[in-house]
């Protein structure tokens, strides 16, 4: 009788495996999928071998068609970097979206609530509008994004501290500056151009049209410098959950790591929408999708929330690609019609 | 050696002071009840005591400087029962009492882990329902599982606001005899704010009474529960009966206002 409990929770923790487990494959087949969608055919067997061709050139052995079709150059080329930069912002988006949930005890918590995705679409309003930003060139929008992203997370965390760091106080602060930022865009919007106004507008669609291997490469790095430390402090997060002070009494520095939290998400979520335009949608669905099925354990739920925000983005980008033929409709459109039947359905069924 | 030594806690939100000099200190095996009025400042010498909130005077947990000590250190001495709010997370009960060791473990959980929560769990009788998500359960349940948190965390100090503020009759008894019993046998120095004066008159060793942040008086039961004291405290005229050598308080009326 008295360890019931115990094997339950042994089972909890074999189903959390194996769902992340699960995840992964779907992952990887819907990769080989993505990476056939385009105008040059290819099965999906041959997109995994053009995959490995480039990974080990010497070791496989290419049949002459695909050497013909320069399927390699094809895939690497243009395929590849969008299927995994759709990855890693899913899985990135994902996670910064369940950490600020978990940090602040809010299931409303995500990107956009605390206008951190309509501050960097201020930023990027403001740079294609009026041209100003803090960078020229082509790091003029990505950059003034980028930094009235962490702008708006650093306000939020500012103002949520003078009132002394409760997380109501940090989602109504983030939902005034979301109204704020948007204020902002629409005033720029109704002073542009119709030109520069098409611009932002599509801006803030969200996309991976812009997807290419050095922008993969930077969030990928500041994915592989912030997740590993999130993961290994996911028990402060856990013990987060129960309140503040039970977490310190627990032993959690509740105010350093709090902040810790914040500024590693507020990081991840600008570095990605920065790049891609606002996909804000996974932050907020993925977690909630993902503890409906695992529960609430951040060891597992981050990592897991993480690779169904990969999906639910790669999967998104697919379909918004195929659904009209000869147009590519935007992919933080595709998640939303996406996502939220399957979070509602899924919510409704919750309680059965 | 005092387990617990407090020396002059105060303790102000802003202007409003709330605690004032308060001094006290714990054997091993000893519970202490907080007992006093609404107000009286029960809960944030709690806080004080795990450093939750930072007051001023010290405080030496087994010989150390609280001062001295790490958050972590801390947690590994002291376990904290919050009074008994709504349930915040999703968790099971398994988990949640799990939680408890989390200042021992680093990531993953071992099979001794596991069985610490085991033994919490069969100790506070809710083994039963250990698969339950904890915002399922009623107050009362929940109150153990807070209960059962605490003595996963295997602290020697244990903490605790009003734990049977949602308990029925029977479930109080249980888990004060439990409280009394553990601190026998494990050694552990027990403060618990206690709202029921019989409760804590039955099931501690000594009390201390609070009243607007000052210590009123500290003794054990029967010699400190007198009429006049319990005047003094909560401003009713009582009766002090004698059960069995445990002091019984019948409230009779409030007293006229002075």
């Amino acid at each position: 009788m008295t360890d019931t409990g115990e094997q339950e929770y042994t089972r909890l923790t074999e189903k959390r495996v194996l769902f992340i487990v699960g995840l992964i494959l779907i992952l990887i087949a819907l990769a080989g999928v993505a990476v056939t969608l385009g105008s040059a055919n290819l099965s999906v067997a041959d997109s995994y071998v053009a995959i490995l061709a480039g990974l080990f050139p010497d070791a496989v052995d290419l049949p002459d068609r695909m050497i013909e079709s320069n399927a390699v150059g094809i895939v690497w080329g243009w395929r590849l970097h969008r299927v995994f930069f759709g990855i890693a912002a899913g899985f990135g988006l994902a996670i910064a979206g369940s950490v600020m949930q978990g940090v602040l005890r809010n299931p409303l918590a995500s990107p956009f609530t605390l206008g951190i995705a309509s501050a960097a679409s201020c930023g990027a309003s403001i740079a294609i509008v009026l041209g100003a930003g803090v960078f020229s060139g082509s790091l003029l929008v990505i950059g003034n994004a980028f930094l009235f992203a962490m702008l708006a997370a650093a306000a939020i965390y500012g103002m949520a501290r003078l009132r002394g760091m409760g997380s109501e106080a940090m989602i109504l602060a983030g939902i005034a500056l979301m109204y704020l930022f948007s204020a902002i865009t629409s005033l720029l919007q109704y002073l542009g151009t119709a030109a520069k106004v098409q611009e932002v507008v599509f801006w803030m669609f969200g996309s991976l049209d812009k997807s290419s291997w050095p922008k993969l490469g930077i969030v990928t790095i500041v994915i592989v410098a912030v997740i590993p430390p999130l993961l290994w402090r996911a028990w402060d997060l856990n013990a987060l959950a129960e309140g503040d002070e039970v977490a310190a009494s627990l032993g959690v520095p509740v105010e350093r790591s709090m902040a810790g939290f914040m500024l590693a998400a507020s990081l991840v979520t600008a570095v990605i929408i920065c790049f891609t335009g606002t996909i804000g949608f996974i932050g907020l669905v993925a977690p909630h999708i993902t503890r409906m099925v695992i529960g609430t354990d951040h060891r597992t739920l981050l990592p897991a929330s993480g690779l169904v925000g990969a999906v639910l983005l790669l999967g998104a980008d697919c379909l918004a690609r195929i659904l009209i033929p000869g147009a590519i409709i935007p992919v933080g459109i595709m998640t939303a019609f996406l996502g939220i039947p399957f979070f509602l359905y899924l919510f409704m069924r919750r309680d059965a | 050696m005092p387990l617990l030594r407090a020396q002059g806690i105060s303790f102000a939100y802003n202007d409003h002071r709330v605690l004032d000099g308060i001094s006290f200190t714990l054997n091993a095996g000893e519970v202490l009840g907080l007992v006093g009025p609404n107000g009286s400042g029960k809960t944030t010498l709690i806080r004080c005591l795990d450093r939750i909130l930072a007051p001023e005077g010290e405080i030496h947990l087994d010989g150390r400087d609280m001062l001295s000590m790490s958050r972590p250190e801390i947690a590994r001495v002291v376990a904290y029962v919050p009074q008994n709010s709504g349930a915040l997370s999703s968790a099971t009960v398994f988990e949640t009492v799990l939680m408890g060791r989390r200042p021992h473990l680093r990531w993953s959980v071992s099979e001794e882990d596991k069985q610490k929560v085991s033994d919490a769990l069969s100790l506070l009788g809710i083994s039963a329902f250990a698969s339950r998500r904890i915002d399922r359960l009623s107050g009362g349940e929940r109150q153990r599982v807070l209960v059962a948190r605490a003595i996963a965390q295997d602290a020697r100090i244990l903490l605790l606001d009003e734990p049977t503020s949602a308990l029925d009759i029977r479930n109080r008894i249980e888990v004060m005899a439990l409280l009394f019993r553990l601190a026998g046998e494990r050694g552990l120095a027990v403060v618990a704010a206690i709202h029921d004066l019989n409760l804590a008159a039955r099931y501690c060793h000594r009390l201390l009474i609070l009243k607007d942040g000052r210590v009123l008086g500290q003794g054990e039961p029967s010699s400190l529960l007198t009429p006049g004291m319990v005047r003094a405290a909560y401003g009713i005229e009582a009766a002090v009966k004698d059960e069995v050598g445990v002091p019984y308080v019948v409230p009779l009326r409030p007293s006229e206002s002075d």
